[in-house]
């Protein structure tokens, strides 16, 4: 009987034939060698748009939130669809950093700080949009649980303060995680910086760090535990979130299917920003040796898969109007495919369900140039998925009489623009000064780092798998 | 160590090894004579390593679950002080303890409390912050946080003997040995 399998052995997850020495340098330098001219181009172009959101947010404090396009019937618009939008994004970041650690999946070492950055930033970009849309932003301490002059707590039963709690939450752990994976990291910097000031900063920040294993043994708990942590947040946060809208009676909100469907976006949404400023940054930077083609596929079969999900959430909604037998719910979807709206809704298809489907070629998930092209047609889906979510049910509900169309101002529009300003500020800031890749947990993820790959005389002897002989039934 | 250094106190001894697997060894070989006080430092957490040395179990999580009880119940407390005791607002005749909707805050709090319980338990644990330490005097050990792989037995060992140390670990391979000060 001839063979009819073959052994595909897992892709190394750091190609070329470096040691530990070149996987330091690889990436520290870039935060010690002299700043490039180009970053100081792009920073000055980051700079310039987060002015623009600045005098925004300056004039809506001023003039009132009458300068946005919301007006009855469509009392959220723009603000909210860009908070969902940008919050959505940060979830991949947690995906990679925690459920992707639960899981095993080594190969989330050479993008997880990366995603991690992009998780905060962007979760700063999106606590912003709530934040200026109550209006009286200097009564917004309502929000939290203090003492106040009308001796009144805010309302817990609202999925408003809920969502007030969760993205708070996750912003701190967020950021906890991130700082927890970067102290050794930090530490790998100030034994390599050479300028003073320098030493003395990323020193403090490193807290001493020296590598001991008792306390790689408690770091590692504390890692696990953490991620532990951040898998039901992340989960918990895109569900509440959707509460925001599922909780209300609006026709085309008042969904179970909502918590799943919008997690699932948000993956979605958020793997496609990864793969958006990885395929640059490893290009800008040289990274290819880490940020590997098996990087950019693997990432594409979560998009392929989530892209799915979202889809079969997209039939689903509308299985569920007809089957429900309620009037509202049933037209609500047909003026969605059909009604003002309905340029925006097949935008959205096309983006979301239609582009993801490519990726079940090898070829097409294996091309660079072609994945940043989806990856950026996934984001103007995601972004149109949560328009037409906001938009369409409030501007067409119970009441013709009362419908509106909604379109967006000047400052809407000035406003969504300024938080790609802030986004890559801050984005900027960490590529030149924190490594970008996570060193310490690479290094423990290369075959050298196991003791069992090396013989008696201590060199290092590539493992070799055993491939198992195909079972022939005895005849 | 030969130097006039009478007064200034011994930290103890620190070696180089090569690789992870001849860390591991030594570390296996040093906890095998009884050696209480001592570390082994390298770039990443190596596997196995906490058999080798004998190390105790974590108390992390420990700290962990008292953080996340004390989210939990004090989460709990809160809302229900506000919404119940304090300010109890009739909406509709409804039910004051609203228990299901305040499940959401309860979680988030959870996590939120058990959170700062992992990172600054960790810490804490490890006695970080500690921007100075003996090792550092060692211009050597700064490869700890590159590709150097480091075994120090401190003077604190009831053990410890500055020449049966050296020759100990000389014997279990080490490439570089010095004698570490506290100045």
């Amino acid at each position: 009987m001839s063979k009819t399998y073959e052994y595909v052995p897992e892709p190394a997850l750091v190609k070329g034939n470096h040691d530990f020495k070149d996987i330091t340098a690889m990436i520290t330098d870039i935060n010690l060698r002299p700043t490039p001219t180009g970053w100081y181009i792009a920073f000055t172009v980051s700079s310039l748009l987060l002015m623009v959101l600045l005098g925004s947010i300056a004039y809506l404090f001023w003039q009132g939130t009458g300068i946005w396009g919301l007006n009855s019937p469509a009392g959220w618009g723009w603000a909210i669809v860009n908070f969902v939008w940008w919050v959505g994004i940060g979830h991949a970041g947690t995906l990679i950093s925690a459920i992707l650690f639960l899981f095993r999946q080594g190969w989330r070492t050479a993008i997880n700080r990366f995603a991690e950055a992009m998780t905060i930033f962007a979760v700063m970009c999106a606590g912003i949009f709530p934040a200026i849309h109550v209006g009286r932003i200097w009564v917004i301490y309502w929000v939290f649980p203090v003492p106040n002059s009308m001796t009144m707590w805010p309302n817990f039963n609202s999925p408003l303060l809920w969502d007030v709690f969760a993205v708070s939450t996750y912003l701190t752990v967020s950021f906890l995680f991130w700082y927890v994976g970067l102290v050794p990291d930090l530490a790998t910097i100030r034994d390599r910086i050479k300028s003073k000031m320098g030493k003395m900063i990323y020193g403090t920040f490193a807290l001493g760090w020296r590598g001991s294993n008792r306390h790689w043994w408690n770091y590692e708990k504390a890692y696990m535990i953490l991620a532990g942590l951040a898998t039901p947040l992340v989960l918990s946060v895109h569900t509440i979130v959707s509460f925001d809208f599922a909780v209300s009676i609006i026709p085309g909100w008042h969904t179970t299917i909502f918590p799943p469907y919008f997690v699932a976006g948000a993956v979605f949404s958020g793997f496609a920003m990864v793969l958006t400023l990885m395929i640059i940054c490893r290009k800008i930077y040289g990274l290819e040796d880490i940020m590997t083609d098996d990087h950019i596929e693997k990432m594409n079969i979560i998009i392929l898969v989530t892209g799915s999900m979202v889809g079969f959430a997209y039939a689903m909604e509308f299985f569920m109007a007809w089957y429900s037998g309620v009037e509202y719910e049933k037209a609500i979807f047909i003026l969605r495919a059909t009604g003002p709206y309905a340029w925006a809704y097949w935008i959205m298809i096309s983006c979301n369900v239609l582009s993801p489907q490519f990726f079940w070629s090898k070829k097409l998930r294996r091309n660079v140039a072609f994945t940043f092209v989806i990856s950026i047609v996934v984001n103007i889906g995601m972004w149109f998925e949560r328009f037409v979510i906001a938009v369409t049910s409030l501007s067409t509900d119970f009441l013709p009489s009362s419908w509106g169309y909604y379109s967006p101002t000047f400052w809407d529009v000035a406003t969504y623009i300024g938080t790609f300003g802030l986004f890559f500020t801050f984005f900027l800031l960490f590529l030149r000064f924190l490594p970008m890749v996570a060193v310490a947990e690479l290094k423990g993820v290369m075959p050298q780092a196991d003791p069992h790959n090396y013989n008696d005389k201590g060199e290092f002897v590539q493992p070799v798998v055993e491939i198992p002989e195909p079972y022939n039934k005895p005849s | 160590m030969k130097t006039s250094e009478s007064d200034n106190k011994q930290y103890g001894i620190l070696a180089e090894f090569r690789n992870p697997k001849e860390l591991i060894d030594a570390a296996k070989l040093i906890n095998e004579k009884g050696f209480k006080y001592f570390d082994t430092f390298s770039p990443f957490p190596i596997h196995g390593m906490d058999k080798a040395m004998n190390l105790a179990k974590s108390k992390l999580g420990w700290i962990v679950a008292g953080h996340g009880l004390l989210g939990l119940t004090g989460a709990f407390s809160m809302i229900y002080y506000m919404m119940v005791i304090d300010y109890p607002l009739n909406i509709s005749g409804k039910t004051l303890m609203n228990f299901p909707a305040w499940v959401p805050i309860m979680f988030e709090l959870t996590v939120l409390l058990s959170a700062f319980g992992a990172v600054f338990g960790m810490f804490y644990l490890n006695g970080l912050p500690k921007l100075n330490h003996p090792l550092f005097n060692s211009e050597n050990f700064k490869k700890a946080t590159d590709d150097g792989f480091f075994v120090c037995i401190e003077s604190e060992d009831p053990q410890y003997d500055e020449e049966k140390v050296h020759k100990l670990l000389k014997d279990a391979g080490a490439t570089n040995i010095e004698t570490i000060f506290d100045e």
